[in-house]
């Protein structure tokens, strides 16, 4: 059983609740530094700052409904070798999934790393959260999402694949901070879900309490409503893109700019084929396309493209929708990726993020297994 | 109108298909001249792009050949083969590509009968099939 405690919430402020919180977290000694999200000095844009200075975190905000990008890059980055530090992320349940699957690419590690996770309420868009926040504050979505009144705030509501994420709460992290089924004008639960994060929680001397009953229900509602939307995109995605006409069709805005995967937190490559000399073709090679059908469409290889990032990462991906997010032409990125995902994960019975000891599939294999795809009859 | 003559792309190893490809040249073996093949030093070096690529250009179908299980060169790369053609057999048809344009057989080194006799059938089997759709339309 995890080891819980809480920590005090005063004038249902959850963000001053959250600051001293991660103060206190410093005052531990055990972190040198703490990525966060955090307003940024000339704009009310949110982005995660790496924080060494604990008088510093007046402006942490993570429960605003902004997701610029996924952090598990940032996180990589900062623990890809020993940084002489010890870190302490605060991250969204996806973006610690899909840390984990970089981790399982030795492009990451959790040595001198504590996640924090904290129930997430989702995001809006990028372009949402900008609407948003002129007129709005992060209060009162809390607020609104908190005493059951929904997401929606000023005619913004989430981001599409927030409203299908079936992980809201932040299993893989060492440190959970709760939301859900929790009077949170009174108090935030704290869970340490693993030896290092239980251990800090020693160290932070909370007061013990106890999960409440009504957190399970809570949570288990709302994955069964996202569950259900989930399944109807994917059949609605499938239904739609079902030939390989219909696919042009959806990715027909398409410019290859490849922001889709420069934003992917499992697009792995260190250098993506896509923009290499293999793809900087011959001037008569396009004229040799073109003749071959009589059109070519340019730039080339769109379909290509999606396809291949399709077989290399779909078992990666964590549904975090950033694709989407970063589509120039508004393209549902998210949508085919999360679908085909959904069905190649299920065929090695496999979940990015599930857990750190399930090896990748593309990485292993069996002698007996897959008899299906072998022969000609 | 001409009868249709379908493309087939087979990637296959150098241990074991295509030396099998070889000695149904040698012994006089007669397959079908829709098979194009390309060889490759083991099938574990197949990325899943080479697949994709040759069914976007116009492929009627795609073969990836390799050694028995256990037989491999390199000791496991017909093993990392099939995990990808199970995985490109999981994406692709969802996109209206028929599993039956993909396949993946073990043609040992010895086995030039066997090989013709495969071909023979692939080539006949991608026929009935009818051109693919990648073939007909514009392809983006």
């Amino acid at each position: 059983m995890a080891k819980t405690a809480k920590i005090e919430v005063k004038d249902g402020d959850l963000l001053l609740c959250l600051r001293e919180f991660f103060r206190s977290v410093f005052k531990t000694g055990e972190v040198t530094a703490m990525l966060v999200p955090m307003h940024l000095p000339m704009k009310q844009v949110i982005m995660p700052v790496l924080v060494s200075d604990p008088e510093r975190l007046d402006d942490a905000d993570p429960l605003a409904p902004s997701f610029p990008m996924n952090s598990a890059t940032l996180v990589s980055r900062l623990t890809r070798k020993p940084s002489g530090g010890k870190i302490a992320a605060v991250l969204r349940s996806c973006e610690i999934r899909a840390f984990t699957e970089l981790v399982k690419l030795k492009q990451g590690s959790r040595d001198e790393l504590v996640i924090i996770g904290i129930d997430c309420m989702g995001a809006y868009t990028n372009a949402d959260y900008r609407r948003f926040s002129e007129k709005e504050s992060t209060a009162t979505f809390y607020g609104s999402v908190l005493s059951g009144k929904g997401t929606a705030v000023s005619g913004a509501d989430l981001a599409p694949a927030c409203s299908i994420c079936e992980h809201p709460v932040p299993e893989g992290a060492d440190i959970i901070i709760g939301l859900f089924g929790i009077d949170v004008r009174n108090h935030l639960l704290i869970q340490g879900m693993t030896p290092k994060g239980e251990s800090m929680l020693s160290s932070l001397g909370l007061p013990e309490s106890g999960e409440p009953e009504e957190r399970r229900s809570a949570i288990e509602s709302l994955i069964s409503i996202r569950t259900k939307s989930r399944d109807n995109l994917f059949d609605k995605t499938a239904h739609a893109t079902d030939t390989l006409e219909k696919l042009t069709a959806w990715l027909s805005g398409c410019i290859n700019c490849y922001n889709c995967r420069v934003v992917c937190p499992v697009c792995y490559c260190k250098e993506c084929v896509f923009v290499t000399d293999v793809f900087r073709h011959e001037p008569s090679q396009y004229l040799q396309w073109a003749e071959r059908k009589g059109v070519v469409k340019m730039p080339t290889d769109t379909i290509f493209y999606h396809l291949t990032r399709m077989a290399h990462m779909s078992t990666a991906c964590v549904g975090c929708g950033q694709c989407s997010n970063a589509c120039p032409n508004d393209i549902n990125v998210m949508e085919l990726f999360r679908t085909v995902a959904h069905n190649t994960q299920k065929a090695f019975n496999y979940e990015a993020g599930r857990s750190p000891d399930e090896a990748p599939p593309l990485s292993e294999f069996r002698e007996q297994e897959f008899g299906e795809v072998v022969g000609i009859n | 109108m001409s009868e249709f003559e379908p493309t087939i792309i087979a990637f296959v190893c150098n241990w074991c298909t295509y030396t099998a490809a070889d000695l149904a040249g040698t012994s006089r073996l007669n397959y079908p001249k829709n098979i194009r093949m390309i060889r490759l030093m083991c099938t574990g070096m197949v990325d899943p792009q080479y697949i994709i690529k040759a069914f976007l250009e116009g492929a009627d179908g795609v073969l990836v050949s390799g050694c028995h299980p256990g037989d491999c060169h390199y000791i496991n790369g017909n093993y990392k083969a099939r995990r990808r053609i199970k995985l490109l057999k999981e994406i692709l048809p969802q996109f209206g590509f028929d599993p039956k344009r993909l396949r993946l057989t073990w043609i040992g080194a010895s086995d030039g009968i066997m090989f013709a006799e495969i071909m023979r059938d692939l080539s006949a089997q991608i026929k009935a099939l009818g051109p693919s759709e990648a073939k007909l339309k514009m392809v983006i």
